[in-house]
């Protein structure tokens, strides 16, 4: 038979490589997925903030497996120990797997040293939803400010990640920001690492 | 100047749950369009049974002395329809991309619920780029 010996046998399944994956998922599908998850939550709470919450939570498993994937296929079983490296992982190599492109900015908050942004002019998740007036300030965001809670907690930096909408001058749309906000002890840990 | 003067959508029961005006011409009170709208849908669904041809899915174009309506239904029953200037062209293919931002923007939306009135940032906003687009596009000829 043509083609039977070009896959190589291992005989440990654990030898054998991790697939790349697969690269590209339905947008509309994956858009009709979240608002049923949207939708769903919607049900179980009674105000905004326990929506939020739930959000949250949902991308909370999401980024603890993806730290796990990702470290395993792409880092050879290392994750990175400190703050920026942690920081530049997220905002480039779990945002490319996750949405396809790295995220638009990583910035460091400017009134306090333990604050760091990742915005983003659209993100994915909000692409098809318009919050509706009497909902505020809520963000659908927090699911991915969930999976890089996620991300963080699971890397050891535990951390405060919010998402958030910000105008911007000249665009009609707001951007939404994702802000984390690092532990005391994580702080501390990297002063002490130098 | 613009060659559209309205655009309404009607939910499978009749309900009007979009409606918007463009230009000066046929400006509608908000009980008006309701009228129009129910109106639409009855006359709908009597030309698909008295229509002669086998398998009509209703009324596509109606030409009047004074405008044109376009009128596309989709498959779950929704009909999207747009009152324009007599003898303009490349409505049906607006239309679509109406039909098209609704399916994302608003049935995308977890927000919206079905069958109930369009109330969507998002697809106020491209609809208002799309129908631009448009005019630009008539007026460029």
């Amino acid at each position: 038979m043509i083609g039977v010996g070009k896959i190589k046998q291992y005989s440990n399944v654990l030898d054998k490589p991790l697939s790349k994956g697969k690269q590209e998922v339905s947008l509309s599908a994956f858009a009709f997925l979240f608002s049923e998850l949207v939708q769903y939550n919607q049900t179980q709470v009674d105000n905004i903030a326990e929506l939020e919450r739930r959000l949250e939570d949902a991308g909370y498993a999401v980024g603890a497996r993806v730290l796990e994937l990702l470290c395993h296929r792409d880092k050879g079983n290392r994750r990175e120990t400190r703050l920026l490296g942690i920081l530049s992982f997220v905002h480039s190599t779990v945002w490319k797997v996750l949405f396809g492109k790295v995220a638009d900015s990583l910035e460091k908050g400017t009134e306090h040293e333990d604050e760091y942004m990742i915005s983003e002019k659209e993100l994915l998740v909000n692409r098809f939803i318009s919050i509706p007036k009497d909902m505020g300030t809520f963000n659908c965001g927090a699911f991915v400010a969930g999976i890089v809670r996620g991300v963080l907690d699971s890397a050891g930096f535990p951390a405060v990640v919010t998402a958030h909408f910000v105008p911007m001058e000249g665009q009609q749309r707001p951007r939404t920001t994702i802000l984390i906000k690092f532990a005391e002890e994580v702080l501390r840990r990297e002063a002490r690492l130098g | 100047m613009a060659a559209i003067y309205s655009l309404y959508i009607i939910n499978k029961s009749g309900g009007l749950i979009f409606y918007k005006d463009y230009g000066s011409a046929g400006r509608m009170d908000t009980n008006d369009s309701l009228r129009v709208a129910s109106l639409w849908h009855s006359m709908h669904a009597i030309s698909q049974q008295l229509s002669p041809v086998a398998g009509c899915s209703g009324i596509e174009l109606l030409e009047a002395d004074t405008f044109d309506l376009h009128c596309f239904q989709s498959l779950t029953g929704t009909k999207f329809f747009v009152v324009c200037e007599p003898g303009a062209q490349q409505m049906e293919a607006l239309l679509k991309v109406i039909y098209e931002l609704y399916t994302d923007y608003v049935l995308k939306n977890p927000f919206y619920e079905i069958e109930m009135p369009i109330r969507c940032e998002l697809f106020d906003f491209n609809l208002s780029q799309t129908v631009q687009k448009d005019c630009v596009a008539l007026l460029g000829r």
